[in-house]
């Protein structure tokens, strides 16, 4: 490199991502953000410091070497650059498109401090949506071994943690509930934030590491997970379904019709396309006026979705004011954009009956800040006398979620008391062999945080299977122990075969 | 992409009636999973909906599951006029919801109205396999729909069959067989019933009286079946419980059963449009070409 860069010696501005204008793109599904040029993508490299300390990577839940790849674009290598993000994310396109940059990465960029900071997450977007253009796949040599691998639901966390063990030479086998893989990023994430073809390209990628897709499959119904790690001679299980279970907020009218949470809207639209209705067969039913109860990335979905289906006006009703909205700051930004109509500091309190079971309006309290709560955000607390009714006649619910209950209806699982899967520090469950992570253990959480759980799971899974991880330079342990185990290893009686 | 394909090939058919229609479908996994009580849900092909069904019946040497189907709306008239042996569904998932508890009662009442007759058929057949006393109620329109009587006989050690216009059997309804069994044996322990909801809240208002445990098995509209989209919330006992991961079968006397016909009249009018169009499409595809 020439000169050593210096915050005054960089471009100021971070350069601009194109994106379609708010009134044209907020009727129809196709993306809403353009992505990067080359051009665009080296001028926003030459931004980065490359400063000795890397926040950055410590601020990415899977580490990326940040640094590295934005140096590969920068010399006009963005195939080098790939193969730096995939040596550590499998998804370059999804991640750079649905993580929470703002608090990962660029919210500790060191340019950020004076500065906007280095728009990581378009510079990996535009790597990923430029290998899925070219067709690129970084397949390593992989040597097989006598494991097989069962993963249970085909979201982020399960996609990751495939794609690990399918590199250390495992024979794996995903199961989705759905027709379709993907989980989250196919039924829940709207193609214009996260178009369904980036999906097929991602997955497209896990099946030519050998991994295999069994759709239509409800794991705790079909198949048991005794039956997996027993008959079925699965030597282990990663369980990645996802929190699942939609929460209602206990009110009144909630069983009228027009009623529904953001999960069954967002699957009826995404998944199955309600949105073709009739040319699709799954109907939608949403109205002229919704209103959307939360303000996190599903509550924001849910309501551009709306707009996009023709509703005339989208109220965001969220009982804490802007700040503490739980959206991504881009969402929030293209949300208001748009032209939702936000309704912060308000509390619904009763979905009124139009007389014929469907919504007429919604009844809600209006609220102000009071003292911390345990989240650290400051709690909201009702204000005497102010109820208003807001006119709508479609009540989305987009406030969180509950442990899905099937798997411990069905297996010995050990359960926290909100209903979530119980593990230890190596992501392992009270079942022999069992793993699990993401939304499932930790309640919702985000995509990159799933994947990130996925992997670490995938590592223990392999320290379990007592795999190398070719990741760790290969180091004789001070004690072998008797045959080459090492003490450390769970499993005394497994010995790898190939 | 290369998903791992599960063929689920229809190797049976039988047509009940004009409307009413069987399909056996073979897939080995299910039908070994499948336990009394539970549903399917099937896609027959991939712009299609997904439909949750009542598993009839499962026969695990020939490693198959029933249905039987009543050509109603738009996507089962498409399913009744397409599928055949040989043909096969795009997507079938199952088996969903918790299984049936056969329980320990000594004298049970199982009553199918309807199409409710196929799903209630294993639960009659579980029970008198563990030795129960079963009495069969069941219920049709009219003769020409009925179907099954020999093979829930088979099961029963009391037969009671209802017709609306006394066709067939005693005329009237199911609760008209009911308070029959009732009379004859006041030592009835339980009560399962499956059929249209108004025919279940009918059962459910003549057992309250009696204090008969009842049970019944809802079928509201849903969309993923595993507990994702909240769709088939029902009322039970003041409380929001999910039909398709709670259920489907719930104790009867507190079953908000007018919440649920609401709810399942949600997309009466799309449901009216795509059955318009689709008969459009039919008539216009099956019509002479003009020369």
């Amino acid at each position: 490199m020439a000169k050593k860069r210096t915050i005054r010696s960089i471009p100021q501005g971070r350069t601009p991502m194109v994106e379609r204008p708010a009134a044209e793109r907020a009727r129809d599904f196709a993306e809403v953000t353009c992505g990067y040029t080359l051009d665009e993508a080296v001028r926003e490299s030459e931004r980065c410091l490359f400063c000795p300390d890397e926040p950055c990577v410590r601020g990415c839940p899977v580490g990326i070497d940040i640094p590295g790849f934005i140096r590969q674009i920068g010399e006009g290598d963005v195939r080098g650059a790939y193969d730096v993000l995939t040596g550590t994310t499998l998804l370059p396109a999804i991640c750079g498109r649905v993580c929470p940059q703002e608090t990962q990465c660029e919210g500790v960029c060191t340019v950020g401090q004076s500065l906007e900071p280095v728009a990581i997450g378009r510079l990996e977007r535009f790597v990923g949506d430029r290998a899925i253009a070219e067709g690129w796949s970084s397949r390593p040599d992989i040597e097989p071994c006598a494991f097989t691998v069962a993963i249970v639901g085909s979201g982020p966390a399960g996609m990751a943690c495939a794609a690990d063990l399918a590199k250390a030479g495992c024979a794996v086998t995903v199961f989705e509930a759905f027709q379709q893989p993907g989980g989250v990023l196919r039924y829940g994430i709207p193609d214009f934030r996260l178009p369904n073809e980036v999906v097929d390209a991602e997955i497209a990628k896990l099946t030519r590491l050998g991994i295999t897709f069994r759709c239509n499959t409800v794991i705790g119904r079909l198949f048991t997970l005794d039956q997996l790690v027993g008959e079925m001679g699965f030597d282990a299980v990663f369980i990645g379904v996802g929190a699942g279970a939609p929460t209602f907020a206990d009110i009144p009218g909630e069983s009228l019709n027009g009623v529904i949470s953001a999960n069954e809207l967002l699957t009826r639209c995404n998944l199955m396309r309600a949105r073709e209705f009739p040319e699709r067969d799954t109907p939608l039913g949403v109205g002229r006026r919704v209103a959307v109860i939360g303000a996190g990335n599903t509550a924001m979905d849910a309501m551009r979705v709306c707009l996009r289906l023709g509703a005339e006006e989208v109220l965001c009703v969220y009982r804490r004011s802007r700040d503490e909205a739980p959206a991504r700051a881009e969402e929030l930004h293209h949300a208001e954009q748009e032209g939702i109509t936000f309704h912060w500091l308000t509390d619904p309190v009763e979905i009124l009956d139009d007389g014929k079971r469907g919504v007429r309006g919604l009844r809600c309290q209006r609220m102000e800040l009071g003292e911390p709560d345990a989240s650290g955000r400051r709690r909201p607390v009702p204000v005497p006398g102010s109820e208003i009714e807001l006119e709508c006649d479609t009540v989305v619910f987009a406030i969180g979620t509950n442990a899905n209950p099937i798997l411990g209806q069905t297996a010995k699982l050990r359960l926290d008391k909100r209903g979530y899967i119980e593990v230890d520090e190596e992501l392992a469950t009270s079942m022999q062999g069992v793993f699990a992570g993401g939304d499932i253990v930790t309640g919702a959480a985000t995509v990159i945080e799933a994947m990130g759980a996925g992997r670490r799971a995938a590592a223990a899974m392999k320290r379990y299977l007592g795999l190398a991880d070719p990741d760790v330079p290969y180091a004789p342990a001070g004690d072998a122990g008797l045959f080459g185990f090492a003490a450390d290893q769970r499993d005394h009686a497994r010995v790898r075969v190939a | 992409m290369s998903v791992a394909d599960v063929a689920y090939d229809i190797v049976g058919r039988e047509d009940f009636s004009d409307v009413t229609y069987l399909l056996e479908i073979r897939e080995p996994d299910l039908a070994r999973a499948a336990r009394p009580g539970q549903f399917v849900i099937v896609m027959s092909h991939p712009e299609g909906e997904r439909v949750p069904l009542t598993i009839a019946d499962f026969d695990r040497d020939r490693g198959t599951i029933t249905l039987v189907i009543q050509a109603m709306g738009k996507t089962t008239r498409e399913m009744q006029a397409g599928l055949r042996p040989g043909s096969s569904l795009y997507a079938l998932v199952g088996p969903l919801g918790r299984p049936s508890e056969i329980g320990t009662a000594k004298t049970v009442v199982c009553v199918g109205g309807g199409l409710g007759v196929a799903p209630i058929y294993p639960q009659a057949r579980a029970l008198k396999e563990r030795g129960a006393y079963v009495i069969g109620v069941i219920g049709f329109r009219n003769k020409t729909l009925v179907f099954w009587e020999d093979k829930f006989r088979a099961v029963c050690d009391e037969f009671i069959i209802c017709s609306d216009d006394g066709s067939v059997g005693i005329k009237g309804l199911v609760t008209d067989g009911i308070k029959q069994a009732t009379a004859a044996h006041p030592d009835i322990d339980e009560l399962i019933a499956i059929g249209p909801p108004i025919m279940m809240r009918g059962c459910a208002e003549v057992t309250r009286a009696l204090g008969i445990h009842t049970v019944v098995s809802l079928n509201p509209i849903m969309v993923d079946g595993t507990g994702m989209c909240g769709g088939c919330r029902v009322k039970v006992g003041g409380r929001t419980r999910f039909a398709c991961v709670d259920g489907p079968e719930f104790d009867a006397h507190q079953v908000d059963f007018d919440d649920l016909m609401f709810r399942l009249a949600r997309f009466k009018p799309e449901e009216k449009i795509a059955l318009e169009r689709w008969q459009q499409g039919c008539r216009i595809e099956s019509a002479p070409s003009v020369p």
